[in-house]
Formats: structure tokens, sequence, C-alpha cells
């Protein structure tokens, strides 16, 4: 449904001697099938919004081709808008306004009668469930209920292909539960859908196949179990707290450690994270005893240890050498 | 034609909130009315030598100048709004759909038209107890004059808006553009008072032509030449700050 080769875009910022270009994406390929969920991963300024903009019509690209639902990009934008719905990162409506208004606006400018789009309107404030608001002023709805109505003035007419950037950024996590019920009800009823997150959880449980986007290049793909399959074993958490010798700043002890650790033939790669020690290794049941052991020999103190299955982050850890929780 | 059912879509929408938000209409009637009451019985003393020696005269000098302002000033701060719908994404939003390009900014054009006639309208029932007398017929020529006047100033201060993008550059061009444009088209006291340099200044200036214009509506002079001049110079300069507004506005987008 989506191809994209080479797609890039790079931004000129600054006048005369100033001018500098923000490489803001530097080349992606990727391809999304018929009915799937596929989620951009990537930490702030990675380019996620960019590729969707491009996408989406909104900004020209300045290299690379695109086909949408078997429309070409460039040459048909027209087309393409008619294939697909939107929601932007910001929210994109009125606050003075009223769902049921902006929902028959939204499907009016796609071309509807007055009445067809009030029908419309009807069916996706019930498909989800904005009735309790939905005449109200959106000033008075929360993160929830305003991100919901995004969603359902981006998908009023029934497009092919959807695209959602950060559909639940700043949302609590009951109101993230219920928008992946949506999403995965648009999949259900026949959408293809593109989104962009920077939760872990959510590329993991809510998408198909995830491609991790770091400073403008994707820098893996797959689906998310294939993805974590890459890091094998298990991975071992160890905290430095104040626990270490009085004197000894922290950070210290992370640093010790991992000259100690790094060396050891049990351990895989140890990365250090926000003043805690990532081991990666083959069984956290056998080199937890031995890490305590090397630790303790040379008079380190370790905090509190955590043992679990790898994560995306461990991935994008593995790929950048950064955290994306940092 | 679809520009013309999308022009009028964009527009519906864009009036129907202003009517929500009715004390914003009602605070931007303060500052005419205040002009209205307590500066047009000035020009009375000033322009007496000048014929103009009741306050029907006075009125008769003052409310085209007012009407003017209006649609300057009117229309100059029309992109804040454009600028504001942009940054909220409701410009993005709207453009994703296959709606004319051209109809999302003529629409939103027109409703500060609307906007500027009603209160214009509004201006006239105030003044008319102040004696105010004006042809019905004349009246009416001097609305749609004023609706060419605002459609040209909202598509400059979208040119601006769109070329600067943001509201604190907006905000400053527009007042050192402004002030001197509406003192130079004699809004406040009619050019024929003014030094002569400032008159030839003046002579370059469009909106000038359109203040003579609009005064000699309401003088009931509707065949002098400087009406259908003022009109002609306001259409053409309309047309073509439009052309490149929604040039400037459809850059981006493929
Ligand atoms: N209009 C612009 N002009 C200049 N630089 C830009 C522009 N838009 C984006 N950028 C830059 O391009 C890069 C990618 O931005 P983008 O918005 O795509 O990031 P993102 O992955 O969506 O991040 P976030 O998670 O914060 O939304 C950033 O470095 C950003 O500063
Ligand atoms: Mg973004």
């Amino acid at each position: 449904m989506i191809e994209a080769t080479g797609l890039r875009k790079s931004y000129r910022v600054g006048r005369g001697r100033g001018a500098s270009t923000v490489e803001a994406v530097r080349g992606v390929d990727f391809a999304v099938r018929r009915g799937e969920i596929v989620g951009f991963l990537g930490p702030n300024g990675a380019g996620k919004s960019t590729t969707l903009r491009m996408l989406a019509t909104l900004i020209r690209p300045t290299g690379g081709v695109a086909t949408i639902a078997g429309v070409d990009l460039l040459r048909a934008p027209g087309e393409v808008r008619r294939r697909i719905g939107f929601v932007a990162q910001a929210s994109g409506t009125y606050d003075d306004s009223t769902a049921r208004r902006d929902l028959v606006l939204q499907a009016r400018m796609h071309g509807v009668t007055k009445a067809v789009a009030q029908e419309l309107a009807r069916s996706a404030i019930r498909a989800f469930q904005l009735d309790d608001f939905a005449d109200r002023k959106i000033r008075t709805y929360s993160g929830g209920q305003r991100r919901r109505l995004d969603v359902a003035l981006g998908v009023i007419h029934a497009p092919q292909v959807m695209f959602l950037d950060e559909p639940t950024a700043g949302l609590d996590p009951p109101s993230r539960v219920r928008m992946w019920q949506e999403v995965r009800r648009l999949r259900d009823e026949g959408m293809t859908i593109f989104l962009t997150t920077h939760y872990l959880d959510e590329a993991d449980s809510l998408c198909d196949r995830v491609s991790i986007i770091d400073a403008g290049r994707i820098v893996a793909e797959g689906t998310p179990s294939a993805l974590k399959r890459e890091i094998s074993g298990d991975v071992i958490t160890i905290g430095f707290g104040t626990t270490g010798a009085a004197e000894d700043p922290v950070g210290t002890g992370v640093q010790t450690a991992t000259k100690l650790l790094a060396d050891q033939p049990y351990v895989h790669s140890c990365e250090p994270v926000d003043g805690a020690l990532r081991l990666y290794v083959d069984s956290a049941a056998t080199a937890i005893p031995q890490v305590m052991r090397t630790l303790l020999d040379r008079g380190v103190e370790p905090g509190a240890i955590e043992a679990r299955r790898p994560s995306l982050d461990d991935v994008f850890l593995a790929k950048t050498g950064r955290s994306l929780e940092e | 034609m679809k520009l013309v059912r999308d022009t009028w879509l964009v527009f519906q929408q864009e009036a129907g909130l202003m009517v929500r938000n009715p004390v914003m209409v009602a605070f931007s009637l303060a500052q005419p009315i205040t002009y209205l009451v307590l500066f047009a019985p000035f020009l009375k003393v000033v322009m007496v030598d000048r014929g103009a020696s009741s306050y029907a005269d006075a009125y008769r000098i003052y409310v085209p100048g007012l009407f003017v302002a209006m649609g300057l000033f009117g229309g100059l701060f029309a992109g804040y709004g454009l600028l504001s719908a942009l940054r909220a994404g409701i410009i993005d939003r709207c453009r994703v759909t296959p709606v004319s390009r051209t109809g999302l900014l003529l629409g939103r054009a027109l409703m500060h038209v609307c906007l500027n006639v009603v209160q214009a309208v509004v201006v006239t029932l105030v003044a008319l107890p102040f004696g105010l007398r004006v042809h019905l017929g004349n009246l009416l020529v001097s609305y749609a004059l004023l609706a060419v006047m605002v459609l040209l100033s909202t598509s400059i201060s979208y040119d601006i808006a769109l070329l600067v993008r943001n509201e604190n550059s907006l905000g400053v061009l527009v007042n050192t553009v402004g002030q001197p444009v509406s003192l130079l088209a004699g809004v406040l006291i009619p050019l024929v008072l003014a030094p002569v340099w400032i008159q030839r200044v003046a002579f370059w200036n469009p909106f000038a032509w359109a203040t003579d214009g609009m005064r000699a509506l309401f003088t009931g002079q509707i065949l002098q030449t400087v009406v259908w001049q003022g009109a002609l110079i306001m259409v053409g300069l309309a047309a073509a700050s439009l052309f490149w507004s929604s040039r400037l506005f459809n850059r981006e987008v493929s």
C-alpha cells in the first residue's frame, strides 16, 4: 500500500551567510502492506513527522519517490489525497467549534453533500463514542477525547491508508489503551495504518512491524519480536545508587563496573545508561552470581539488580548507542 | 464550480465561528464608534472654512474616511488568524483533503470582508442620529468599494504573514505600514488640508484614491471620475495581491 524509496527532506534555515541546511530525513526506504499497522519508532527530532508529512502531500520531498495505494506521490498528489487520511501531531481543531461541526465540515471538504456529511458525522460520533460531548465546545474536551476526535476527523471519508502522527502522545494510560483499540478497529475495517510513536510499548503491542528511525535514517526494521530476537539472551540492569563509598561521586561506580565487566566472557556487551549499567548476557540466571562476585571482589557495591527479556529500547541502544528512554 | 463551493464552505465555517463569538465582534466595533462619536465633532470645527457648517457635513466627510480606516486595519490584522490556524494544524488538516487551496484562503478573506461590511453598516446606523444623510444607492456602492478594500488589505496581510511566518514581525510590519498609509489617505482629516508635499506623496497612495472616491460617494457625486478611478485601483491591486497570496499559500504544497 505504501512504498517509499530514498525519501529525503532537507530544510534551509536562516538567510544569507547564516544559512544552513537541516537534514531532517536522509533517505528512508520502507514498504507497508495492505491491512498492516506499521510504526515509526524514534526519539524527538528523528524525522518521523517530516516523513509522514511528505507522504501526506503536505511537504514536497527533496528527493526520493513513493507510491501510496498505487498512486505516485509526486505526480498525482491530488489522487493521493483522495485515498489517505492524516492526523497531525498537533490537534488541528478550533477551540470554539464542536466535534459535530468539524466532522460535517471535514466530510464536506471531501466533496460530499450536506446531508451525506451529516450522516457521516453521525456515524463517526457513534463509532468513536463521541456522543457525550459532540455538541460541546472543543475547548472543554479532555486530551483523550480531543485525540479521538482528531482520528475521527482523519477517517471520516474511509480512506484506504491512514497516517497517524503520535496518536497517543501525552495521553494517560487508559486513554492510550482506548486509542489502541480504535486503531485496531480501523485496521479490522480494512485500513492500512502507518503511525509514528516514541513509546516502546506502543510500538511493541500495537504495530505489526516497526521501523526504528534515528537522525533521519532507518536503523532497524522488522516485527517487534524479530527485532528483539536480534538481541539474544537476557538483559541485566545494575543500578549504582548512593551505596558506594561516601567520597565516591555518583558515576564512578558505573565507570569502574563497566571496566570490570566489559571483558568478562559471559557479557556480550555493556552500555552505561542513566547512572545504571545495562549488560547483555546469554542467561541472567547464571550471569548474576558471576557479576556479583566480580564486583564485590573489587569492592564495588552494586545497587538494585534487575533481569528482563530484551525490549525495543535494547534494540535502539544496540543500533545507536543511546537509549530512547533518556 | 469547485472553487466557489469550497470557498463558500470555508467561509461558512469561519463566519460560523465568528458568530459564536459575539463579544469579539462587539469589541471590534468599539474603536470605530469611539472615533465616530469623539473625533468627528472636531472636524466640524476644523473644516468650517471648507463648507462643513453642520454635523451632517462633518459626518459626511468623516464616515467615508472611517470606512477606509476600518477596511485597511480590519484586513491588515487578518494574518494573525491565518498564522494561528497554521500553527494549530487546522490548515494542514484541510490541505490533506481535496479541498481547493485557493478556496481555503479566499473563504477566510471573505469572512473578513463580510465582518467589515457588517461593521460599516453598524457605523452608518450609529452616525444617522448625528445627522449623517447619504443616498442609499451611493451608500451601497461605498459598501462594495469597502469590500474590495478589505479584500486587498486582507490579502496584503496574508502575503506578509506567509512570508514572515511570525506574529511579532507581522504586528510590527502591519503597524509601520498601516499607520502612514491611513494618514496619507486622509482618513482622519481630508488631504485638501494637507501641505503640498504630503499631497504629492499621497498621490501614490492607492488608499488615498479610495478615500476620495468614498467621500465623493457620500457627497452624492457618484459620477465623479475619482469614484471609478479609486474602485479600479482597488480592484486591480486586490486581484494582484490575492493572486500572490494564493501562490505563497500553495508554495510548499505540491
Ligand atoms: N520547517 C522546518 N525547518 C527547519 N527544520 C525543521 C523543520 N521541520 C522540522 N525540522 C527539523 O527536522 C528534524 C526532524 O523533525 P521532525 O519533526 O520530523 O521530528 P520528529 O521525529 O517528528 O520528532 P518529535 O518526536 O519531536 O515529533 C528536526 O531536527 C527538526 O528540528
Ligand atoms: Mg513529530
